[in-house]
């Protein structure tokens, strides 16, 4: 059998990708229930591991500015999850939310409710943005530096494994005849001392039916990928191409080791974009439109911006890029997107060689540059390279970002599912009942400790 | 009794009832307590009973060292969250303590369960135990770096977070998304207001990041039974939930929350007040107190009542209830069923049928017809508000 694929479906949302000026697009697309309930149907439908929601604590703004020219604004992460929980049965719901301004006892409580109320589909992409910026939002105000954050993120996934482990797996017994509804001494005080994370709290809940909810972590930095090779079940990674995503694998995958685990134990997912079309000139054709209407004028000016951390509002984005110099020196432009710039005059000068190169605007230089699409082409075509990456090591499947909301995906569950399913590279059904089993991950308790007996006998319990 | 006016029911559920031997009940499906199966069914029985909301009772109290209880409790957010699609009338109300909680994630997961269930969440804003007491500390040990605050500091910051979050709730206006291709805009940046809220123990800078929700501002519900709690709730709630050991209790406490209201100078109508009453309920007077019966015999203690409560036959209960409400004033019952099961379905099936019949329940159609969906604002007969930003301009 081949190795399986790994599919999940991501709610498009806040970036230049979702074609919101498509007609099917209205004012509350983004947050109708309608728009979620459909991704997660068509998700379950066909088969995929789970559903994925992004999370952005403070709206973004350019030039100090709210940035009005891509998606704003979307729900709560949490409560939709739960919300989905009782409409779909066998979906993974996968939320990102933040590490830094949370609390862990609320963070392992809502993704312990969540895995109760959907009989163990939960996961949880643990970020960790904490600049000024979004602190500003927050009682803990204020910012981590980045060494701290994924200290912060490894004491507070440390801490919500501990709240999840601390009732007894089998701490209730609910039989009514004896009147015993938890035994004994079987709910643990947990008690972490961490230097971020210092909290002593005994949960309301029993064990998640998935012991611990699935762990995902996105960060590509050192520090985040040392993190998601200590306490991650799959890595959302941008590294999509064959080869980066070759190489990510191997190094994230050759991480595990020093932590005792083995390859399985840890799924690559890129996010990964699709077009299809009945032919291959059909589907350059749509993708040409699609990237006219995700890269519109404001677009490209405001990512060029970016990199040059500059006003470039007297620019016109179909003549050529500035010939100035990008600014270094001065406070970034951007809020709230992580920057991707690390060196901008190597950047602006590819770019710059780029367009002198191919005769292109700054428009077309940046449908060049991030108006790239993952698969594109024939259904059969978009099967063989998702099914050729994956097998090849590149990744253990992916996050697919339609550019629709919600219809985006309905095409590929019609049309590409069904050929990688002829393939045996992916499901034809749902063999497990939990996310864990979908995603072919060890059991929880690999992790956690068993504590079953442990430390709650030595002292007193408080009385309610 | 003479002609009387119509009330809302609500109920309020925690466990499997506020009898400590409720789940042992043959019907109390004491394993599927944590189930999304288990909340469904019995929030549609409430529907069904006509209740104008549930509350889900939270707390951030943790469980205690009784064996015989049940100790296990969901995330009151999320349960609503979770009621939202599978219910179409009932409003949703988690109880939320604020004193831990991060205002601005309050807000956005109140206004989603608000989108998720077309406009029918209450939020029920609760405080943490008070410094001073055990329990007190013991919460505040859940948290990093926090300590308890006494009961006042406690609801003079719960005041804070009323109002930052309706400013949060406020702060997209209705219009703000305007999928403007011709000029490359999806919001008009004007209409996103930065709510700039600086308070003794915290700040919110700007605006939150979910639109405006078909409510506009969810309905606040609070408590008015303690002093602190009560001039909070006089000038941020929308529905004062109260409770009284008697009725002479409980119909002093409810002229004194409508004095306060109304020297707020928050029209009379704009509140409601909610009384709370425990209840069992038989097929006939034996029948109920045969329960608390078995019951009781189940429990290490027997039952000790909080305050009022109505242990009858659903024809007595009926009046009863409405005897209740005559007597005290109160605009409706918030009933805390002893046992879940039993209770929610013949109230659903005998009790509120009784109710209907004689006029006494209010039950106010949408405004769009019997047919449209109806939020619980549109349930309590208030009208939904503009974004202060907007009639600001
Ligand atoms: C019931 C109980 C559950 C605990 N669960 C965890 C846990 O899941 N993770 C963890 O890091 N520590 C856990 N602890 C450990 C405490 O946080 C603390 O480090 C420990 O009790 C120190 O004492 P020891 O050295 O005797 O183990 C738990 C302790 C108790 C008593």
């Amino acid at each position: 059998m081949p190795k399986q694929i790994h599919l999940a479906a991501h709610f498009p949302g806040v970036n230049h990708h979702t074609v919101w000026t498509d007609p099917s697009h209205q004012p509350d697309t983004q947050t109708a229930f309608a728009s979620f309930e459909h991704l997660a149907r068509t998700a379950e439908r066909g088969k995929l591991d789970f559903l994925f929601l992004a999370e952005g604590l403070r709206l973004r703004e350019q030039r100090g500015q709210l940035v009005d020219h891509d998606v704003v604004g979307r729900p709560d992460t949490y409560t939709v999850l739960a919300a989905l929980a009782g409409v779909t049965s066998r979906l993974g719901l996968a939320g990102t939310i933040n590490a830094t301004f949370n609390e862990p006892y609320e963070l392992a409580r809502q993704f312990a409710t969540l895995d109760h109320l959907s009989a163990g589909r939960a996961a949880w992409n643990v970020v960790t943005s904490s600049d000024a910026f979004h602190g500003a939002n927050f009682r803990r105000g204020g910012y981590l530096d980045h060494a701290d954050r994924y200290e912060r993120a490894r004491e507070v996934v440390e801490a919500a494994r501990a709240l999840w482990d601390a009732w007894a797996a089998d701490a209730v017994v609910a039989d009514a005849a004896t009147g015993v509804y938890a035994r004994d001494r079987s709910i643990g005080l947990v008690r972490t001392d961490g230097r971020l994370v210092d909290i002593e709290a005994r949960p309301t809940l029993p064990r998640p039916p998935q012991g611990h909810p699935v762990i995902i972590q996105a960060g590509d930095s050192d520090a985040g990928r040392e993190l998601a090779a200590q306490v991650a079940d799959a890595v959302f990674s941008r590294h999509g191409s064959l080869e980066e995503g070759r190489a990510f694998y191997a190094d994230v995958k050759g991480r595990l080791a020093r932590y005792g685990r083995s390859p399985e134990d840890l799924k690559i997912l890129p996010g990964a974009s699709f077009v299809l079309g009945d032919t291959p000139a059909e589907a350059e054709e749509r993708i040409r439109e699609i990237q006219r209407q995700q890269v519109r004028p404001a677009v490209a000016r405001a990512f060029v911006e970016q990199l040059w951390n500059r006003d470039l509002s007297d620019y016109d984005v179909d003549g050529p890029l500035p010939e100035i110099d990008p600014l270094v020196e001065a406070p970034s432009i951007t809020q709230g997107r992580a920057a991707t710039f690390k060196d901008p005059f190597a950047v602006a000068a590819t770019w710059r060689a780029l367009a002198a190169e191919k005769g292109l605007s700054i428009r077309e230089l940046v449908i060049e540059v991030i108006g790239r699409q993952s698969f594109v082409g024939t259904p059969e075509h978009v099967a063989d390279e998702i099914d050729r990456y994956v097998q090849s090591d590149a990744s253990d499947g992916f996050i697919l970002v339609p550019h629709l909301t919600p219809h985006g995906l309905d095409e590929f569950v019609d049309r590409v599912v069904p050929l990688l399913q002829e393939r045996g590279s992916f499901r034809t059904e749902y063999t497990g009942t939990t996310l864990r089993e979908h995603l072919g991950l060890p059991a929880a308790g690999h992790f956690g400790r068993t504590l079953d007996g442990v430390g709650a006998a030595d002292e007193a319990l408080p009385v309610a | 009794m003479s002609e009387s006016r119509p009330f809302h029911l609500a109920v309020e559920l925690s466990g499997a009832g506020r009898h400590p031997a409720a789940w042992r009940l043959p019907d109390a499906d004491a394993a599927g307590l944590l189930t999304a199966a288990h909340w469904a069914e019995l929030v549609r029985t409430a529907e069904r009973a006509g209740a104008v909301f549930a509350a889900f009772a939270d707390s951030v109290q943790p469980p205690s060292a009784a064996t015989d209880v049940v100790q296990a409790r969901l995330d009151a957010t999320g349960l609503a969250a979770l009621l939202g699609p599978l219910t179409a009338r009932i409003g949703l109300v988690p109880v939320t303590p604020v004193t831990y909680a991060e205002p601005f994630h309050l807000a956005k997961a109140l206004a989603t369960i608000d989108i998720v269930s077309g406009g029918r969440v209450g939020w029920q804003v609760d405080v943490a135990a008070p410094a001073g007491s055990g329990p007190g500390d013991v919460q505040a040990a859940q948290f990093h770096g926090r300590s308890a605050a006494g009961a006042a500091a406690q609801w003079r910051e719960a005041h804070d977070v009323i109002e930052v979050v309706r400013r949060l709730w406020d702060s997209w206006e209705d219009d703000a998304i305007v999928l403007d291709a011709a000029t490359d805009r999806y919001i008009d940046r004007s209409r996103v207001h930065d709510v700039a809220f600086t308070g003794e123990t915290f700040s919110v800078a700007v605006a939150s990041i979910t639109p405006r929700s078909p409510q506009g501002q969810p309905i606040v519900v609070a408590r008015g039974d303690s002093p602190y709690a009560l001039a909070v709730a006089v000038t941020g709630a929308d529905v004062i939930r109260v409770a009284a050991r008697d009725v002479q209790g409980a119909a002093d406490l409810v002229a004194r929350v409508r004095a306060a209201v109304a020297g707020s100078g928050r029209p009379a109508g704009s509140v409601h007040v909610l009384l709370d009453v425990e209840t069992l309920l038989g097929a006939d007077e034996a029948a109920a107190r045969g329960r608390l019966a078995e019951l009781d015999s189940l429990a290490a203690r027997a039952f000790d009542p909080s305050g009022l409560h109505v242990v009858a036959g659903v024809d007595r209960a009926a009046d009863a209830l409405a005897d209740l409400v005559e007597l005290t004033g109160v605009d409706g019952i918030v009933l805390q069923p002893l046992a879940h099961a039993g209770d929610l379905a013949l109230l659903a099936d005998e009790v509120t049928p009784r109710l209907r019949a004689q006029g006494r329940l209010v039950d106010r159609p949408a405004p769009g017809g019997p047919d449209a969906p109806r939020t619980l604002r549109d349930a309590f007969g208030l009208d939904r508000p503009i974004s202060r930003y907007t009639a600001a301009r």
